[in-house]
């Protein structure tokens, strides 16, 4: 699309003589500082100052309400506060890695925006090998990771950056062969192929396609919240244990690039689950609105970041839910249980694709009982437990 | 078994080594001959119907008049509920004590507090050294004629009256 | 190289052999609950040795109380253990009131017993709410420090301070309760009741806090003993013994309550998981306490008469309170004069501290976390 839209301009004579391909190159600059500062940092900030509300309306407390109205501009604040403070860097640290390692962290986060399909059309790029490319790129969060907590030349730092780079490169097994069983289910890597073979409705989402994408879904939640370093998986930042892992020794603006990292991991991670399971930016027809191009993305637009972001506040919550697991169970749970619950998973699939080229409209109906069911059970828990503390509830946001 | 009673059978089986017993105080206690105190504190723990089997507390109060600090041994039976207490007196200067570490891991940390704030060694002691104050400190504190250094490595320790 | 008194060793080889690592964990450290200091010899997770070092808090409050008499000690107590000042407070009171052969009313000793049970509550919620925080969930400590708070507002009603109480007084307590109290504190034992399940539901149920918590850093009963562990840690080694039953002080042979000792509910007999779960019982225990005494509670003054300059006979006397963090033992000296001559208070923590070293060979550096707040450390009053 971008591509079409460039081509009209130099049609139009407005780059002058400027060969194509520099043209092009212009113009994908330009797309992704759009993305990047239009989207991505608002996006990560946003969900600091959303987490931190969420936290507090967990926690039977009041959150920050005082930076504008309701304290929706505290992120804003808290940005502009990193970015004036004094950047310390250790005396015995690397200072070049030192100053590095926020950048490869960074970069690992943002090149996986480019193959984020918000809509149908809007992606800055839909690379046929997509969800490769975006495993891959997550993946360079480690590097940065371990660089910042070798270069830290802090103890502390040094087992985080260790730590993070055994759990993020143990857990990248099994959650690609869980993302492979919906690759053989689609047979293509393009994200947007794969959105396209799924529809609107919840039995048309891989999740509820066989019993094994359905557990393959979580396998993939579990090994994304571990790739992504959250609780119950944050244990490269474990504050008890390693005082701040491998951010201990950052301060100023470089902190801040890590902040940015690990709260835009939690949209980056939200969006990797709903793009393959949860049918992507599949939005309902409404008949107005879905006529018009503009009407369908913007539609498409808000399925997506809704979906994404309702993913978000779930791994809020489970962050203020869970305690931390220690670093031999979590080597146990993926090696021992993941792993092997994956590869079963993988096989399965292929199996049921042999057997139901077409996928089976029996199962699919069925799984999606069965999904709405246990979200009934939830709340009937939740219902029970409210009714037992006589807690009382305020719903509304404001405090 | 009452406090008597207990210091009846140390009597019976140190005899000498119990220097003196005192029935009638608020807490009775029995003086005993600092050599002897790891074989009595030992007989107390060991022998089954005294069975002190812990060391409640070990405390040393220095008697600057009578020229001896006195370390306070205070012995409790979970088994049978009754309290020992024992006293070891030593001279104020190189006073040396058994250890009864051996008796009593408690009394490892105990006796290292001891020989920080009032200066008693205990011989045999496993892990001898300072543990409140620093290792370089000079003096012991809870000493009666403890006088605090003015300065500690640059750092005055006296302050400055605000009402001057 | 020396470190904290023992020798490190760094061998640099040639091939590929591991070294084992020293942390120096603290004294600025976000878990040590205090200014705590340990040098730990790691080898990667696992730990080979971890050395407590103490004294960062040491305040030499047993020197100041040769300086400042019999009452005027009594808001130094407070700080001996800032987190269940209550039971300094009696400690010192009980221990001095056994010196002087003083008598304390009934109604003074049932003011006592409330606050200490209304400072053990907010104490263990503060024990089992880090400890949660500790092992990485956020929320239950938030839960717990809410009804805390609950009981610093009472306990601010009953003496004008929330954390450094000063209540108590050698003979007596300080005031009696204010009007209203026995409504305010049912009223907080009726929600408090409610939230203990809710809380059981949420933190002792987990797989994953279980999962860190049981059999993790087991202390048999013997090793317990001999280290004179107290309180808490040694009735979840399975030893049942309580000081407020089993020698009874104060007004506590009238009331019931059972004394809860560890089972091994999730993995072995005197494991974290039985420390942190023996906590939340006593705070069954203390709500059952506080409800007997706001029936039992005789009209009468809070008080006893206690001369101003309080000279007790010479001698010593020990006695022993079951604070929260169980057996703290007093011993105080008298010569005869206005002054003590000589106090000593051997606290839970000082021996929980000691025991670290022997307990955490073999577990792995988060584990030392989860051992020191199952042990309920709360620094200064190991420093003093």
């Amino acid at each position: 699309m971008l591509q079409q839209f460039l081509d009209s301009l130099i049609a139009d004579g407005v780059f002058g003589g400027l060969p194509r391909d520099i043209v092009y190159l212009i113009g994908m600059a330009a797309a992704g500082a759009l993305v990047v500062f239009g989207f991505v940092l608002n996006v990560a900030g946003v969900t600091t100052f959303v987490e931190r509300r969420v936290w507090a309306r967990i926690q039977s407390r009041v959150g920050p309400n005082r930076v504008g109205p309701q304290g929706i501009l505290q992120w804003l604040a808290d940005g502009i506060k990193l970015l004036m403070k004094e950047e310390v860097i250790p005396f015995a640290a690397d200072a070049r890695l030192f100053k590095l390692a926020p950048f490869i962290v960074t970069i690992g986060f943002i090149a996986a925006f480019v193959a984020m399909p918000f809509s149908s059309v809007l992606i800055v790029a839909d690379l046929n090998l997509g969800i490769l490319y975006i495993t891959a790129m997550t993946s360079l969060v480690v590097v940065g990771i371990m660089v910042a907590g070798w270069a830290s030349n802090n103890k502390w730092s040094l087992i985080g950056g260790i730590r993070a780079a055994a759990q993020i490169v143990s857990y990248e097994i099994p959650a690609a062969l869980s993302i492979f069983t919906v690759i053989l289910v689609t047979g293509t890597l393009s994200m947007q192929g794969i959105i396209q073979q799924q529809g609107w409705g919840p039995w048309d989402w891989f999740i509820f396609h066989s019993p094994f994408t359905f557990v393959g879904f979580f396998i993939t939640f579990i090994s994304l919240l571990a790739e992504g370093n959250r609780t119950p998986f944050d244990l490269p930042e474990a504050e008890s244990e390693l005082v701040a892992g491998f951010v201990t020794e950052y301060s100023g603006a470089r902190y801040l690039f890590f902040f940015l990292v690990e709260w835009g991991n939690l949209y980056v991670i939200s969006a990797i689950l709903v793009t393959l399971f949860l049918g992507g930016w599949q939005a309902p027809p409404i008949p107005v609105i879905s006529d018009s191009a503009v009407g369908r993305n913007v539609l498409e637009f808000l399925t997506f970041f809704l979906k994404s972001y309702f993913g978000v506040v779930l791994m809020m919550w489970i962050r203020a839910t869970l305690p931390r697991t220690r670093v031999d169970q979590l080597m146990t749970t993926c090696w021992k249980y993941l792993l092997p619950i994956a590869f079963f998973n993988f096989m399965g699939t292929a199996l049921w694709v042999l057997v139901f080229p077409e996928g089976f409209r029996f199962a699919e109906i069925l799984l999606t009982a069965v999904g709405f069911g246990l979200l009934g059970y939830f709340a009937y828990r939740v219902a029970f437990h409210l009714r037992r503390s006589g807690a009382q509830i305020t719903l509304s946001p404001l405090s | 078994m009452d406090a008597t009673e207990i210091f009846e059978r140390l009597r019976a089986q140190f005899s000498d080594k119990i220097v003196s017993v005192d029935a009638e105080a608020v807490d009775p206690s029995a003086v005993v001959e600092g050599d002897a105190i790891v074989d009595v504190c030992k007989f107390l723990r060991d022998t089954e119907d005294l069975r002190c089997n812990v060391l409640t507390n070990q405390t040393g109060v220095d008697y600057k008049e009578d020229g001896y600090i006195e370390v306070v041994y205070h012995l409790y039976s979970y088994t049978h509920r009754h309290y020992a207490i024992l006293k070891v007196r030593t001279p104020r200067d190189q006073g040396t004590i058994p250890s009864v570490e051996s008796v009593w891991k408690a009394a490892n940390w105990l006796e290292r507090e001891i020989y920080d704030l009032l200066g008693v060694r205990f011989s045999s002691h496993s892990d001898l050294r300072r543990i409140l104050m620093p290792e370089d400190w000079v003096g012991h504190p809870l000493r009666k004629d403890f006088v605090e250094p003015t300065e500690y490595h640059g750092i005055s320790t006296t302050r400055e009256s605000l009402l001057r | 190289m020396s470190v904290a008194g023992f020798e490190v060793e760094v061998d640099r080889g040639s091939g590929l052999e591991t070294e084992e690592m020293t942390l120096n964990m603290g004294p600025q450290h976000p878990s040590t609950h205090g200014v705590l200091r340990f040098v730990v010899k790691a080898d990667g997770e696992v730990m080979r040795r971890a050395v407590p070092d103490i004294g960062y808090l040491h305040r030499s409050i047993e020197k100041i109380s040769e300086k400042v008499g019999y009452h005027g000690f009594m808001p130094y107590t407070d700080r001996v253990d800032y987190v269940a000042a209550m039971f300094c407070n009696q400690g010192w009171g009980m221990v001095t009131e056994k010196l002087a052969g003083i008598e304390v009313p009934k109604r003074g000793e049932y003011c006592r017993v409330i606050a200490a049970e209304l400072n053990r509550i907010s104490s263990h919620l503060l024990a089992v709410g880090t400890m949660i925080l500790d092992i990485g969930a956020i929320t239950p400590f938030f839960h717990a420090f809410r009804e805390r708070e609950k009981i610093n507002d009472l306990l601010e009603e009953l003496c004008g301070a929330r954390l450094t109480y000063n209540y108590m007084r050698v003979g007596g307590v300080a005031w009696d309760l204010p009007p209203g109290y026995e409504e305010k504190v049912l009223a907080f034992l009726n929600q408090l009741e409610p939230m203990l399940d809710e809380h059981y539901d949420l933190v002792s149920e987990n797989t994953l806090f279980r999962g860190r918590a049981a059999s993790v850093a087991t202390i048999s009963a013997e090793t317990a003993i001999s280290y004179n562990l107290v309180g808490p840690n040694l009735r979840a080694s399975g030893v049942r013994y309580d000081v407020r039953r089993d020698e009874p002080y104060s007004v506590y042979p009238e009331l019931e309550f059972d004394v809860p000792v560890g089972t091994g509910m999730a993995g072995e007999v005197g494991d974290s998981f039985d420390r942190y779960y023996l906590r939340v019982q006593e705070i069954r225990e203390s709500v059952k306490i506080l409800r007997q005494c706001f029936q039992q509670i005789p009209d009468g003054p809070v008080v006893a008469k206690v001369p101003r300059k309080l000279k007790p006979p010479a001698g010593d006397a020990q006695i022993r309170v079951e604070s929260a963090r169980g057996d703290m033992s007093w011993y105080a000296v008298s010569d005869g004069s206005e002054f003590p001559y000589r106090c000593k208070v051997r606290t839970g923590s000082f021996a929980a501290m000691s025991i670290i070293e022997e307990i955490s060979q073999g577990l792995m550096l988060a584990d030392l976390v989860t051992v020191i707040a199952s042990l309920d450390i709360v620094a200064p009053e190991v420093d003093r």
